[in-house]
């Protein structure tokens, strides 16, 4: 994990109090219970665009997405983030009415949409190949929708001039799509798709070809264009970074399932299961035992002694001594500590390398166990007081500690 | 210092380099030269020459003169016609339901269309004499319906001709649209339903305008073909619908006017550039190599084309609007449910024509394997009795065993002359970017495009002059030429899948150049150039054009063998023969593609 990834999580929390309102964070399955913070900047509670309730689909034996469902508030930026073969490309289909469900509901705009055509459903589109009709014109592409829903000509040759202003290239309008480059035809793309103000967008990894440049470019464009515009969209994507950077939630899937549904800082900072802690960023983890459950929960890892991590909050199970425990501590989040110095959770290791990558330094170290430690620090001159091949002690608070559960174990 | 040291040496390495790129490609330059464009341009050139060897037109003056000619080239141009509207219509379904297919089931599709592709032309021409004659199986089936006799007759007449040539250039047609269709994006269509078109619309709209070029190269490729077609004309129609091809083969075979047979040759060469002509001007050729995007959109709306895609702009309205309509009606009838999917039928629909198109190409040859057990010594439908007589008869013929013999060493013969021919020039053309590539690869493919009967008549004359009639080495020589096509085809189709870099690291562990080529390159695509030879061997194992003209009375082979029957009386020895070949040739067929897919994956 960058440390500009952590800065980019950090500007989001801030970002959202001021402006995005947190109608988007946490449950929204009931819009009454909506309220938002800074209430003046709102008329009216904001509706659900999107209500996928218990979806299934399977191909054979193979569960490709197991009861899912998921909610989306008007003008919600959500991402589904998983890796490969994690149910979300199978999700989203099911959404736009391309991969039928074996069962279960999807409600768009207030309306039940489950097997309706893609055509009847109100959604648009973004493909990763931006799927722009070849043998049209940059205003033929735009105006496609808009011919297929009858709209009177005067009315579409407007609206396509407004959507190619909206995207910054109103000279393109006569070429065909491939005179453009990659990323205006992605523009093009978004232009087509939002120019009939669909109920919400859907984009299937809309950036995956671009390179790295063109990608963050386009990262702030579509941000821009979705606050300008207050579109919904629902975004699919494998690059947990793109995810953090963009969305006002993030929907992480693994193995058909939703492992864990919140804000960016929600998975960053209080990741659930084993699985998101690894996903997302860098991460330390510690199996140990649970001993004591008071106002903090004590864990015994071999090689290291006691270690101690806050109770999760939301979670309202009974936790049971004795039970396994995977404990979690970011890179960034461990120091190490200088003779006589203490912190809440201390370790000793063997301290193997140290390795300057530039704004940061990394210790990879070892517990006595072999279990691999890693602490990030901003480099200094006084890194060099750390010798790779001694003992050292590593240290850690207790708020950044977080206790993993494995899903059997609880719930 | 050392620019001008280099400057002054620049030349020379540079000649030499030029040299060592290009003389892969010359022996079959060279070969072609010789044996393809000499003896056309040879042929051609006579046409312009009179009885003493002076410049003349009285050849063309007398194909002027008698309406004969000119109606023999419209029935040929009006058959032909027929043939590619039939072969586009039938197949663009068939083609359209593979490309969008998926997996196993798309393979299994393409074979079943290549398989008649495969097996022996005269063997299917012969399953539609069994199939359509007067005590055929369709009129059987007319009878047992109720009707005294079919409604039409269907063979020894314009229909039986036109059964026959869309049975045999349907494969060609699909495989065509396909190539075509296969590089359309599968996600345009999506995106069209995304954004509010109905099914129809986005075929339409989107994959019907994508899938022109193939449509074009197709009708293309099909017509062409279907102009120097003799074999079905000759066997399935009756004597008033000539095709040119025959006029030709009446010319050499019976009058022996080689100079008038060069006029109408050269009347079948002019009509097809003229198609060629009209193809480039209304898609580009271009379009032939497989392209997508069309290319044909980039150019401004003139003559001809503006007319055509204003046409096809209406017709595609039309289509919309039909679309729009049925798909209004079929919601009155069965509202779309939200909460309940509904099957859509326009699949089912496509699934049905497509199986009935798959049916009618692949189905025919395996009736001629019933017959060839019958004990009537006629081929007629249902076949009587059970007998092993006729494989009897033809196993123990020394003509059949003989032409099989012959054939058999002929067709491994100019397999292995046009291997020889193609590797080197596959290579180069795929490797190395030398100038005029493009042009280099379409003149070694140019035997696919010319006539065959023209190479035919062209190169008989060429060997009555030096001696090569009636001989194998004439024969070999022949075949090698239209057999080299297909090989280069399918090796530059192999190298363009091989990894260079796995020659790079042989180069870089220390190989040389010719150690890398023996060790590295040609072990892994031996499966590919196995199947390129076994390719090529079919070829000339199923050839009868050019085996008619220059293999001359007693060296027969077996496709030569069969129309020799044909032409004298149609028994089930022919069947039995029939049977033999397309087991021999399938069985050949199914290990290249086994070999090819083992090759480029």
């Amino acid at each position: 994990m960058h440390p500009h990834l952590v800065e980019a999580a950090r500007q989001k929390e801030t970002s959202r109090r001021n402006h995005f309102a947190s109608v988007c964070v946490g449950a929204i399955a009931d819009p009454e219970t909506i309220t938002s913070l800074d209430g003046h900047s709102m008329e009216k509670p904001k509706s659900v665009k999107l209500s996928v309730r218990s979806l299934r689909k399977a191909y054979g034996a193979i569960v490709a997405l197991g009861d899912t469902s998921i909610d989306l508030a008007e003008g919600e930026f959500l991402t589904l983030l998983g890796p490969s073969g994690s149910g979300k490309t199978t999700l989203l289909m099911a959404i736009a009415g391309l991969g039928l469900p074996d069962s279960g509901e999807v409600w768009i705009d207030g309306k039940l949409a489950t097997y309706l055509p893609p055509n009847r459903r109100d959604i648009g589109m973004v493909f990763q190949n931006y799927a722009l009709f070849p043998h049209m014109t940059v205003a033929e592409n735009i105006a496609f929708p808009l011919r297929m829903r009858k709209t009177p000509e005067a009315a579409i040759s407007r609206e396509v001039a407004r959507s190619l202003e909206m995207v910054q290239l109103p000279h393109v309008a006569d070429r065909l799509p491939r005179q453009l480059s990659g990323g205006q035809q992605q523009r093009i793309a978004l232009a087509r798709c939002m120019v009939y103000q669909p109920s919400i967008i859907l984009m299937d990894e809309p950036l995956g070809a671009l390179d790295k440049k063109l990608r963050d470019r386009m990262q702030l464009e579509i941000k821009r264009l979705h606050t300008e515009l207050g579109v919904t969209i629902l975004y699919v994507t494998h690059d947990q970074e793109e995810a953090l950077v963009m969305s006002d939630r993030i929907c992480l899937m693994n193995e058909g399932r939703i492992e864990q549904i919140g804000t960016p800082q929600d998975l960053y900072f209080r990741p659930q299961t084993v699985f998101a802690a690894d996903f997302l960023g860098e991460s330390n983890l510690l199996r140990g035992t649970l001993t004591e459950v008071g106002p903090t929960l004590a864990v015994d890892v071999p090689g290291s002694g006691i270690l101690r991590a806050p109770r999760p909050l939301g979670t309202n199970a009974d936790f049971v001594t004795g039970s396994a425990v995977t404990l979690m501590v970011r890179p960034e989040s461990v120091r190490a500590l200088s003779p006589g110095e203490s912190a809440e959770n201390v370790v000793e290791v063997d301290l193997r390398d140290r390795i300057l990558v530039g704004q940061v330094t990394r210790l990879y170290a070892h517990l006595v166990g072999g279990t691999e430690v890693v602490a990030t620090s901003l480099t200094s001159p006084s890194n060099d007081k750390v010798e790779p091949g001694r003992r050292l002690r590593l240290g850690w608070s207790i708020e950044n500690t977080v206790a993993l559960f494995d899903r059997s174990g609880l719930r | 210092m050392s620019a001008v040291v280099s400057v002054a040496q620049m030349p020379a390495p540079k000649a030499k380099l030029v040299f060592e790129r290009y003389w892969p490609l010359l022996p079959a330059i060279v070969f072609l030269v010789l044996l393809f464009v000499y003896p056309v341009a040879q042929l051609l050139w006579l046409s312009v020459l009179d009885k003493d060897g002076a410049l003349s037109a009285t050849h063309y003056m007398r194909l002027g003169a008698s309406p004969v000619y000119l109606q023999v080239l419209w029935t040929t141009v009006r058959i032909a016609g027929w043939t590619t509207l039939f072969c586009l219509l039938a197949g663009y379904p068939l083609a359209f339901l593979i490309a969008t297919s998926a997996g196993r089931v798309r393979q299994n599709l393409v074979l079943w269309v290549l398989m008649p592709f495969w097996t022996s032309f005269l063997v299917r021409t012969f399953a539609w004499i069994v199939l359509l004659g007067r005590k055929g199986l369709v009129s059987d089936l007319f009878s047992a319906l109720g009707y005294a006799e079919p409604p039409v007759q269907l063979l020894y007449n314009m229909t039986g001709i036109l059964i026959g040539m869309v049975h045999a250039l349907m494969p060609l047609a699909v495989v065509t649209m396909l190539s075509v269709m296969e590089n359309i994006d599968t996600n345009l269509p999506r995106a069209a339903a995304t954004l509010g078109a109905r099914g129809g619309q986005a075929f339409w709209r989107v994959y019907f305008p994508l899938s022109m070029p193939g449509v074009a190269a197709a009708g293309l490729l099909v017509f062409i073909t279907a102009l120097g077609f003799f074999i079905t004309p000759a066997l399935l129609g009756s004597g008033r619908d000539i095709m040119i091809a025959q006029v030709i083969i009446e010319q050499v075979d019976q009058l022996l006017n080689w100079a008038f047979a060069g006029a109408v040759a050269m009347l079948l060469l002019l009509t097809s550039l003229v198609i060629f002509y009209v193809y480039d001007r209304l898609f580009g050729l271009s379009t032939l190599a497989g392209q997508t995007g069309g290319s044909a959109v980039d150019r401004r709306p003139r003559g001809l084309w503006a007319l055509g895609s204003l046409v096809g702009r209406l017709f595609i309205e039309v289509m919309c609007w039909l679309c729009d309509r049925y798909g209004e009606a079929v919601d009155a009838i069965r509202p779309i449910d939200p909460a309940r999917p509904r099957k859509p039928m326009s699949r089912r629909v496509l699934w049905i024509i497509g199986i009935a198109t798959l049916f009618f190409l692949a189905a025919p040859a395996f009736f001629v394997i019933p017959v060839s057990f019958s004990t009537s010594s006629f081929i007629d439908w249902p076949p009587h009795g059970f007998t092993l007589a006729w494989y009897e008869k033809v196993l123990s013929s020394p003509q059949w065993v003989g032409a099989a013999i012959r054939s058999f060493i002929v067709g491994i013969l100019a397999a292995a002359l046009a291997m020889l021919l193609s590797i080197p020039a596959a290579f180069v053309l795929v490797r190395q970017r030398i100038a005029g590539r493009v042009a280099m690869t379409a003149f070694l493919l140019s035997p696919l495009i010319i006539p065959r009967i023209l190479i035919a008549v062209a190169l008989f004359y060429f060997y009555s002059r030096v001696g090569l009639v009636g001989t194998s080495v004439g024969l070999v020589l022949g075949h090698a030429v239209v057999a080299m096509p297909y090989v280069v085809i399918t090796i530059m189709a192999v190298l363009k899948n091989y990894d260079m870099r796995l020659d790079q690291a042989a180069w870089s562990l220390g190989a040389s150049k010719t150690q890398t080529l023996l060790q590295v390159t040609l072990p892994l695509i031996k499966p590919g150039l196995l199947a390129a030879f076994l390719f090529a061997f079919v070829t000339s194992f199923d050839e009868l054009t050019i085996a008619l003209f220059v293999s001359g009375g007693l060296q027969t082979t077996i496709p030569k063998q069969m129309w020799d029957n044909a032409v004298l009386q149609v028994s089930p020895a022919l069947a039995a023969a029939s049977t033999l070949v397309m087991f021999f040739v399938t069985g050949m067929i199914l290990i290249a593609v086994a070999l090819r897919r083992k090759a480029t994956t």
